[in-house]
């Protein structure tokens, strides 16, 4: 090959590269390792984290288990080590499986339409945010408090240099749902977005329909953020959402320390232009049989450039994969019985502690805490709940605790038995 | 003829809203533990969702067979050569994948307590150090999750720097030969965009730049080697000019792959770059991701990088969230950890020698094809090429056959096609990208199967402009598609 090439070694290859541009050491890396060194190193690592720790920890991402097919799917070769399907002839594989995830997306959201994924759930609501501005033609949007800290965060990033205002509005201190007068107050006629997440980051179950109703009062769509997907097998969906941007760890996904996970953007019909991401559709083949292809990609930014809905390229496909097998496995019966688990276990904990707010919710919940309490349970290898001062100061004595299929009652007990609520008080009776 | 396929049967299989019947299941649940929850009055009854209509509802060898028949309808590195040029498609090691899954690794909570995570925090600052190294960068932050959300990441840095010396400046100058990313994250930062001409030969007009770069321009992002496989001589001086106005210098590390132990980014100029782990450090692509696009940086824009960041306090890593002038979050938590851990182990196989001699590899099995094929098709820059090779169809179009025609049938012979008509650059551009990974047999039959097809072109260019031929699905109509377009399956 050297000969073909004309030249004695493969440094000469780099021959034309400026002298003063090349490195003239080696890297300062180690050399390399062998295959069992590596199971070993990370298993080293690994021993440095909280294996063996049951863990009631939510807030954005979830203990459920994970069926053995998923992994069995993901691994194979042709879906693991293939492209983003652009030559649909070889690709029919993974546009069949994202043509599937879109429909389940559309099934479980109540929407017409969804991509093939975004990154995850945060950057998801900015991109909703973009097109709410783009469908609306209007620069302003609203976020309520409760959507998850952590999104309103990457949301502020990204709309700071777009002239996109971003205001926040409160919740209300009781329910911990949303506070409608607030959100009256802050809308205008210059708001392109309402967002608000169901159920919150306080596990509680929104008043999307109310929230709706203001937003279209005043020519705003409304965003519904979700961030426990496995709600939605018993959830009704809110059909007078605009967009749904969610998160879908929750479905077989890996918590691995914050990623990857799959975003999703569902919306109607009239947004679909508006739509960022990749979509597949259906159509047919040379000889009439039906076959899959990338599709509307005039939305996207190898055809329209700085003219895009959004500059995403890569997105989440294998991860959105993990998804549409984890639907598939659970399946219309499955996933309900798996969300009425979740609720009954949430449900079982929640009763035995001091609950914060009085709203309806589904797997997480807001309990009055003293942050000592998880120093207690860790030593018993148990990981408690997040404390919530560090985002929300006026929680500072709270901690949000999630319950999941994998919760064990033992545990819950255990919990209970540190910071059980305070015996009630004998209630005068007002005739 | 063809030397290295034969078709193969492949199953017909439905959607699986096709296959379901009602009451089937794939899933098991352990026994309730606690007691049963009424949902109507926990949750309100008009909270409570009657059924997910449509949902899927089919057994668990029926799920098995319905995806493993359609794995069989993809083309994948597992079966061959895959020379998608800018793609970067080389073998996955399963090591990595297996790493990934170790299980305190993957079951990592991200507000797990720091002193939990130390694992996880050590592999991460291990990554970061690592690319540190590789870039010739001061920083890295291991937050965006591809390279385009790291393109953006990398703007916002510059805005927020030029911004706190009191002006951020109006435009971003992109080489017409940039990825589409480039302008797409460009106009999302809220700049404008200016596109350069390249030069004749295939590089930033150094002389062009001179004229343009002025207090308005806050950056120029160039990709190196750029997308025609060709190494911006020109850089160091680039980055004068642009420094020279206080402007910064982008750089696309989309095609790191060519340069890693050769040469560094920050050694020649380049304030600020993101990586595509997915590209040059080999976590599988996954028919669209997940990826990951850390930013390495020069330390005057460190204070701007994304919280949370590293630090090391004592012998512990923790998370530092005071970070005043950070650009703030561009993701929840810390970044595709999972993706980070196989780059962490690609780059612990290889070391410091193996890393450089995978891009001296990967050069030479570009160079070779040049070198084998150029007598076959137009080659309309001849720049030394490094980890990819570009031509035109312009042989072929002669003959009616275009550089898409002409991919789809090399899927006959075998193999992926290339990258079709990109970059812009290069009218009816064949991108071809053999990575470091393929041994002399394997491109040895891709150069015979482009020669053949060179063939077919002249002798009957109607074979070529229907292929492919031996595929489950032939070409498929994707002009329909999106006239009229169907995204999702609805019951008949």
């Amino acid at each position: 090959m050297l000969a073909a090439c004309g030249v004695n070694s493969p440094e000469e290859l780099f021959q034309h590269l400026p002298e003063a541009v090349r490195l003239d050491r080696p890297l300062d890396l180690p050399p390399g390792i062998s295959e069992y060194e590596i199971v070993q190193y990370f298993r080293d690592r690994a021993g440095d984290t909280a294996l063996g720790y049951a863990s009631f920890l939510g807030a954005g991402v979830y203990n459920h288990y994970r069926p053995v097919l998923v992994d069995t799917v993901v691994s194979r070769g042709e879906f693991l080590t293939s492209y983003t399907p652009y030559q649909a002839e070889i690709s029919q594989g993974t546009l069949t499986t994202i043509f599937e995830f879109q429909t389940m997306i559309c099934q479980l959201t109540g929407m017409d339409v969804a991509n093939a994924s975004m990154y995850d759930g945060s950057t998801a609501v900015p991109e909703a945010a973009m097109m709410a501005v783009r469908a609306t033609g209007k620069g302003r949007v609203v976020v309520a408090r409760n959507v998850h800290p952590e999104y309103r965060e990457v949301l502020h990033t990204y709309a700071k240099y777009q002239g996109m205002p971003v205001e926040e509005f409160g919740y209300a201190s009781e329910t911990g749902g949303i506070d409608l007068e607030d959100l009256e107050r802050k809308m205008d006629d210059l708001t392109a977005a309402v967002i608000i997440q169901s159920p919150n980051f306080f596990g509680i179950v929104e008043q999307v329909k109310a929230a709706a109703e203001i937003a279209h009062k005043r020519g705003a769509l409304l965003v519904v953020v979700f961030t426990e997907a496995v709600s939605l097998g018993i959830l009704e969906p809110c059909p007078d959402a605009d967009i749904v941007a969610g998160e879908l760890q929750s479905f077989a996904i890996s918590p691995s320390y914050g990623g990857p996970y799959a975003g999703i953007i569902a919306t109607r019909e009239k947004f679909l232009r508006q739509m960022p991401g990749r979509l597949a559709g259906q159509t047919t083949d040379s000889r009439g049989n039906r076959a899959f292809c990338l599709t509307l990609s005039t939305r996207e930014q190898h055809i329209r450039r700085e003219k895009a809905t959004s500059n995403i390229c890569t997105n989440q496909a294998l991860i959105a994969l993990m998804a549409t097998v984890f639907m598939t496995v659970y399946g219309k019966q499955g996933l309900r019985e798996l969300a009425r688990q979740n609720l009954a276990k949430a449900h079982y904990l929640a009763g035995k502690l001091d609950l914060r707010f009085s709203g309806k919710y589904f797997n997480e919940f807001v309990v009055r805490a003293p942050e000592t309490i998880n120093k207690e349970l860790l030593k018993k290898k148990i990981i408690g709940g997040l404390p919530l001062g560090r985002f929300y100061p006026e929680l500072k004595d709270c901690m949000l605790l999630c319950a999941t299929e994998m919760s064990k009652r033992a545990d819950m007990d255990l919990i209970a038995s540190h910071a059980a609520k305070p015996q009630a008080q004998p209630q005068e009776v007002i005739a | 003829m063809i030397d290295k396929v034969t078709p193969h049967i492949t199953q017909n299989e439905p959607l699986l809203f096709e296959r379901s019947s009602p009451g089937k299941k794939a899933y098991q649940l352990p026994e309730l533990d606690v007691p049963e929850v009424d949902a109507a009055e926990a949750l309100g009854a008009e909270n409570v969702r009657a059924e997910i209509a449509g949902f899927p509802e089919v057994s668990e060898v029926e799920a098995i067979r319905h995806f493993t028949r359609l794995s069989t309808w993809n083309f994948a590195i597992d079966y061959g050569m895959y020379p998608l040029g800018s793609c970067t498609m080389k073998y996955n090691p399963r090591i990595n994948e297996q790493a990934a899954r170790t299980e305190g690794l993957a079951w990592a909570h991200p507000y797990q307590p720091e002193a939990l995570a130390q694992g996880c925090l050590e592999v991460m600052a291990t990554l970061e150090a690592a690319l540190a190294e590789i870039t010739g960068m001061d920083a890295v932050t291991l937050q965006p999750a591809a390279g385009a959300h790291g393109e953006l990441t990398g703007i916002l840095l510059i805005r927020a720097l030029l911004e706190k010396r009191g002006n951020p400046r109006k435009k971003i100058l992109i080489p017409d030969s940039a990825h589409g990313t480039n302008p797409a994250t460009a106009a999302i930062a809220g700049y404008a965009i200016e596109n350069i001409k390249s030069s004749e030969t295939g590089v930033l007009d150094v002389a062009a730049l001179e004229q343009i770069v002025n207090e308005d321009v806050a950056a120029l992002m160039v990709t190196n080697p750029n997308t025609l496989g060709v190494f911006e001589n020109n850089i160091a001086h680039a980055a004068e000019i642009l420094h020279g106005k206080g402007a910064m210098l982008y750089m696309d590390g989309a095609n790191m792959n060519a340069l890693v132990g050769i040469a560094r980014p920050g050694d020649f100029g380049v304030d600020v770059m993101h990586l595509n782990l997915h590209k040059t450090f080999s976590t599988p692509h996954g028919g669209g991701g997940p990826g990951a696009g850390p930013v390495a940086v020069k330390k005057v824009l460190e204070p701007f990088l994304p919280a949370p960041r590293l630090k090391k306090s004592g012998k512990r890593w923790a998370w530092d969230y005071r970070r005043k002038h950070s650009i703030g979050r561009v993701k929840a938590f810390y970044g595709n950890f999972g993706v980070l851990i196989r780059a962490l182990a690609y780059i612990l196989a290889h070391g410091g020698p193996g890393l450089r001699n995978a891009t001296m590899d990967a050069v030479l099995n570009a160079v070779y094809i040049r070198k084998r094929l150029e007598a076959y098709f137009d080659l309309p820059y001849q720049s030394p090429n490094m980890h990819e090779v570009v031509f035109s169809d312009d042989r072929q179009a002669a003959k009616g056959v275009r550089t898409g025609d002409f991919a789809k049938r090399l899927i006959d012979y075998g193999f992926h096609p290339y990258t079709v008509s990109f970059p812009l650059i290069v009218h009816g551009a064949m991108m071809i990208e053999p990575t470091e990974t393929e041994g002399k047999r394997e491109i040895d039959q891709f150069i015979d199967a482009m020669i053949s097809i060179a063939k077919e072109v002249e002798t009957d260019p109607q074979l070529v402009k229907t292929a492919p031929h031996l595929t489950r699905a032939s070409r498929v109509d994707e002009t329909t598609a999106a006239r009229k377009p169907i995204l999702r399956w609805k019951p008949a």
